[in-house]
């Protein structure tokens, strides 16, 4: 192919992309400007660590590529490898246990260049399934319809709360009942589910639990019950959050985290240093930006083209508000010690990687999305 | 899709939509709980939570300061401070590095298997002393292993100089550099400096990230100038050491005061200890005897009721005294002297330390007047000196005496007084009847108070002159020099009454013709033949006092005696020499059978 030929091409698909993009550039736009702002605090939330933010904006940038390419590919294609994707994923999850690697738990498959975390990839591929198993069925679903997807949302959950990981198992059920919800289930089923899942919660579950999960949930309730021990975390994002104030301290003040008082500080409780340096200003810009993100990602899932799309963008949507509720609950003292991550501004790669790859599934339906509005 | 759907709000489509809307209402219901928490935390409680910040991280810290030296009179150290580290640790952190425990112990020199168990037991405590007082050399080899949570921590450590011969003296200090016996004690607030105080921030481990602000300045602990002469103390200690030694004795003390200014010039003691290493040593090696311990003086007193007397006016030097048969009665007791003195003047009671010739004066006064005459020079009460601990002897009043009391008084028993209390009062004769509390601080003006007439106080010094020069107190003589001054040997009381052990005393004044220097010698028990106070604590005085002259620079008053070729002295008040008066030969003492 010679140099006119390409050029020729490119043209025309340029020509083609401005008369209707491909992309919705406000959501690309809020989600690059989001990984912008998790560098920045990366960088004094560690502390000054050049590499560790170069190490970030790898992922990053590996999790932007990925996006482009997604948004590519028609919904369509990506429906139909929905059941080979899932089946893939679980079978890395259920490696895990014997291959896996971590320092409290196995979650971890060591590939060579990076470890994967196949609870990550099932975060993607479980509402896919899901939204599979629903998408040429009469809607709203029957109870067998409905007992499939229970099965598909059990498998993987149960085998990530086993790792023990908690916080990502309770993310992953949510993400397919999130897609059931969608699919139009009649409340007084909705009551009697999740009352069911309440009550297996409290009495099979419960006992269920790791100890240090059990205080986690304790502590949430008492945090000054044991201030040095459990309570600690809790207690010292509530001071760096507090302490931040209307404007915050400013970028690189934070007391709590640079004098390594607030545990995890570049991971689950960055945010807290956000709220320290850059005060309630700084936290009210941050959630109106993700706010936006969400509130985008609906307007897409709404759009949608067809069922499968539908159901799924908005189980994704709904997923990143549920991240940032439990996060930004956690530092603030307003839930329990989840291990959640803020997303996108929390130091760790498997979870940007996979939330940028599920925007790039957004992106896709955005790209195929009904041309006429209703 | 049902294709016959009655309704459109049944389609999946618009049923999607309600959900989108229940959502939406979710959504913003639980962005407001985050924005109000955020409000909450950051505005309504930003104080609260700022404090709690601040708390976390700004501490006020110590900065550590040296206690005050001490010197003796001439600026010569006698007590320094000496920095020091210690080493501390947070027992959890040390313990979640097990594997470090090994060289870290190593670098302490303690057992690895000990120390982590100690560690283990103190596992709930944020602070444990590893070790302490270590040279800073060898605190840095431990931090150098950089295990986290061992710390390191400024101290100040004590070390004497003059070690055992100035130990009771200075007393000491403890593991935290505060003052527990001795001068360390009195002085310890002078001594003490006062720490500083500064803001710093500092990080979870408790390490000091930044020091934000200087809230005191330290305030280094003064210096204390001492009346001490180290070089005298030393002759002192010397020879005390000397003389228990020769005579295995259990016990001495010397007192050497400056007549004019009842400066503490030296004061030793044995049984002494090392103040550097006093681990072992036991509590009775720890007393400073000469201020704490009371004796029987004896016939040191004598000097006083024979003071009293002439202050009377029924005596004069030269009135006689029959003490024939060298014994009398006194109700049911019998006073004895040595032997028959037969008829002595006063010079000669005092030469001869007759016991009969000083009940015969104390039955012509009355008991207020020799009471008194005691009490004047500081007897039954604390010197005023300030030492701690010290003991006030004891002297009874004279509505508790009889005959026997008043008698047995006058030649020194009956009443308790420290050697201290001795020299003070020997200085208040030397200087001219006036009594000056002792000090221990140089160039320290206590005032002083005029107990006796000075002429009265002239002539006893010139009587003392005589038993030094041709009686009991020969060898206490010095070369060059007139030295005035009496020996006391007494019978120890003991539970159920005196037995035959004795404590040896010699207090003198030196020289005679204008004293300087007053000095008080005791020798606890000594064994063997020579038990005497001339044999025991007078040659301490005379082997003493040469040095003491020479380093303080005192004109000699009996130049003469030398020039002459050793002729013997000349004295204004000369006596006729005694033939018997040989110190070898048994003295008059206050001996009670």
């Amino acid at each position: 192919m010679n140099a006119t030929a390409i050029r020729v091409r490119t043209r025309r698909w340029l020509d083609r992309f401005l008369a209707r993009p491909v992309l919705d550039l406000p959501l690309l736009a809020a989600i690059v400007l989001l990984c912008a702002v998790g560098l920045t605090v990366l960088y004094s939330a560690s502390g000054g660590q050049v590499g560790l933010v170069l190490n970030q904006s790898a992922r990053l940038a590996l999790g932007l590529t990925l996006l482009l390419l997604l948004s590519r590919v028609p919904p369509a294609i990506l429906r139909s490898w929905t059941p080979w994707l899932f089946a893939g994923s679980l079978f890395l999850l259920a490696l895990v246990p014997f291959i896996g690697t971590g320092r409290s738990a196995r979650l971890w498959i060591d590939v060579g260049p990076f470890f994967l975390q196949p609870a990550e990839l099932v975060k993607l591929s479980l509402p896919m399934m899901v939204a599979w198993a629903l998408h040429d069925r009469v809607l709203p679903p029957g109870w067998g319809a409905l007992a499939a997807c229970a099965a598909i949302i059990a498998v993987p959950t149960v085998l990530i709360v086993a790792q023990p990981d908690l916080g990502t198992g309770l993310l992953v059920a949510a993400s397919g009942a999130f897609v059931v919800f969608l699919a139009g289930l009649s409340w007084p089923r909705i009551a009697l589910i999740l009352g069911g899942g309440a009550a297996g919660a409290a009495f099979i579950g419960w006992p269920m639990l790791h100890e240090y999960q059990k205080d986690r949930l304790r502590m949430f309730l008492d945090p000054e019950s044991d201030p040095l021990g459990a309570g600690w975390n809790i207690i010292q994002a509530e001071i760096a959050v507090g302490s931040g104030g209307l404007f915050g301290k400013g970028f690189g003040m934070s007391t709590q985290a640079k004098l390594d008082f607030l545990p995890e500080h570049t991971t689950d409780f960055i945010f807290a240093v956000f709220a320290e340096e850059f005060g309630l200003v700084g936290v009210a810009a941050v959630l109106a930006l993700y706010a936006f993100i969400i509130g985008r990602a609906l307007w897409i899932a709404a759009n949608a083209r067809d069922t499968w799309s539908r159901l799924l963008g908005g189980s994704l949507a709904l997923t990143f508000f549920v991240y940032v509720m439990v996060n930004g609950g956690m530092i603030s003292g307003l839930l329990p010690v989840v291990g959640v991550p803020m997303p996108l501004i929390s130091y760790g790669g498997t979870s940007a990687v996979t939330l940028l790859a599920g925007f790039g599934l957004l992106q896709s339906i955005y790209a195929h999305r009904r041309l006429v509005a209703t | 899709m049902r294709p016959n759907a009655p309704s459109a709000i049944k389609t999946p489509q618009v049923r999607t939509r309600l959900r989108l809307h229940a959502i939406a209402m979710l959504l913003a219901l639980g962005g407001t709980a985050l924005v109000v928490r955020a409000v909450d935390l950051q505005v309504v409680r930003n104080e609260f939570y700022q404090n709690q910040g601040d708390q976390r991280f700004v501490r006020e810290r110590a900065i550590p300061v040296s206690r005050g030296m001490v010197v003796d009179r001439n600026g010569e150290p006698l007590a320094v401070s000496t920095p020091v580290e210690s080493i501390w640790a947070e027992p959890k952190e040390v313990l979640a590095h097990r594997e470090r425990i090994p060289d870290l112990a190593r670098a302490l020199g303690v057992d690895a298997v000990e120390f982590e168990q100690r560690l283990a037991q103190r596992a709930d405590r944020e602070f444990v002393y590893l070790r302490r007082h270590l040279p800073p050399d060898q605190s840095a080899a431990v931090l150098a292993l950089g295990v986290p949570g061992v710390n390191v921590q400024r101290e100040f450590r004590r070390y004497y100089p003059a070690g055992e011969a100035m130990a009771h003296v200075l007393g000491f200090t403890n593991i935290d550099d505060r003052g527990q016996e001795g001068l360390e004690l009195a002085f310890d607030e002078w001594l003490t400096g006062t720490p500083g105080m500064k803001r710093v921030i500092q990080d979870r481990r408790g390490e000091v990230v930044e020091n934000v602000e200087l809230v005191r300045e330290p305030q280094p602990g003064r210096d204390l100038r001492l009346s001490i002469d180290r070089r005298l103390q030393h002759l002192a200690y010397k020879e005390i050491v000397a003389a228990v030694a020769e005579h295995r004795a259990r016990a001495g003390s010397m007192v050497v005061l400056d007549v004019r200014t009842g400066e503490i010039l030296a004061m030793a003691n044995w049984p002494s200890y090392n103040p550097n290493a006093r681990g072992a040593s036991e509590a009775s090696a720890r007393r400073n005897r000469a201020v704490t311990d009371v004796i029987e003086p004896g016939s040191v007193v004598k000097v006083l009721t024979v003071g009293a007397g002439l202050e009377s006016g029924k005596f004069k030097p030269e009135t006689l005294i029959d003490t024939t048969p060298g014994w009398m009665p006194v109700a049911n007791h019998v006073v004895r002297d040595i032997r028959n003195f037969g008829v002595v003047d006063l010079t000669r009671l005092l030469v001869k330390s007759s016991n009969v010739a000083s009940t015969r004066i104390a039955q012509q006064l009355t008991d207020e007047h020799l009471y008194d005459m005691f009490r004047r020079f500081g007897f039954g009460q604390a010197t005023g000196c300030g030492f701690p601990g010290e003991s006030a002897g004891v002297l009874s009043a004279p509505n508790r005496w009889g005959p026997v009391e008043k008698a047995t008084l006058s030649y020194g028993y009956g009443l308790s007084v420290t050697p201290l209390q001795l020299a003070q009062a020997y200085a208040a004769i030397g200087n001219g009847g006036r009594l000056r509390a002792p000090t221990f601080v140089a160039g320290a003006q206590t005032p002083d108070a005029a107990v006796l007439d000075p002429q009265i106080a002239r002539t006893l010094v010139d009587m003392l002159t005589h038993v030094v020069a041709e009686g009991s107190g020969a060898k206490a003589s010095v070369p060059n020099y007139h030295v005035a001054g009496k020996t006391g040997t007494s019978r120890k009381a003991m539970a159920g009454g005196y037995q035959s052990r004795y404590i040896s005393v010699f207090a003198g004044l030196v020289p005679s013709s204008a004293p300087r220097l007053a000095a008080v010698v005791v020798i606890d028990d000594p064994q063997g033949d020579a038990y005497y106070g001339g044999l025991v604590a007078a040659p301490v005085f005379g082997r003493v006092m040469p040095g003491a002259l020479r380093l303080l620079d005192i004109t000699p008053d009996n130049l003469d005696a030398t020039l002459a070729g050793m002729t013997p002295t000349t004295l204004p008040a000369a006596a006729a020499p005694d033939a018997d008066a040989d110190v070898h030969s048994p003295f008059a003492e206050g001996v009670q059978p």
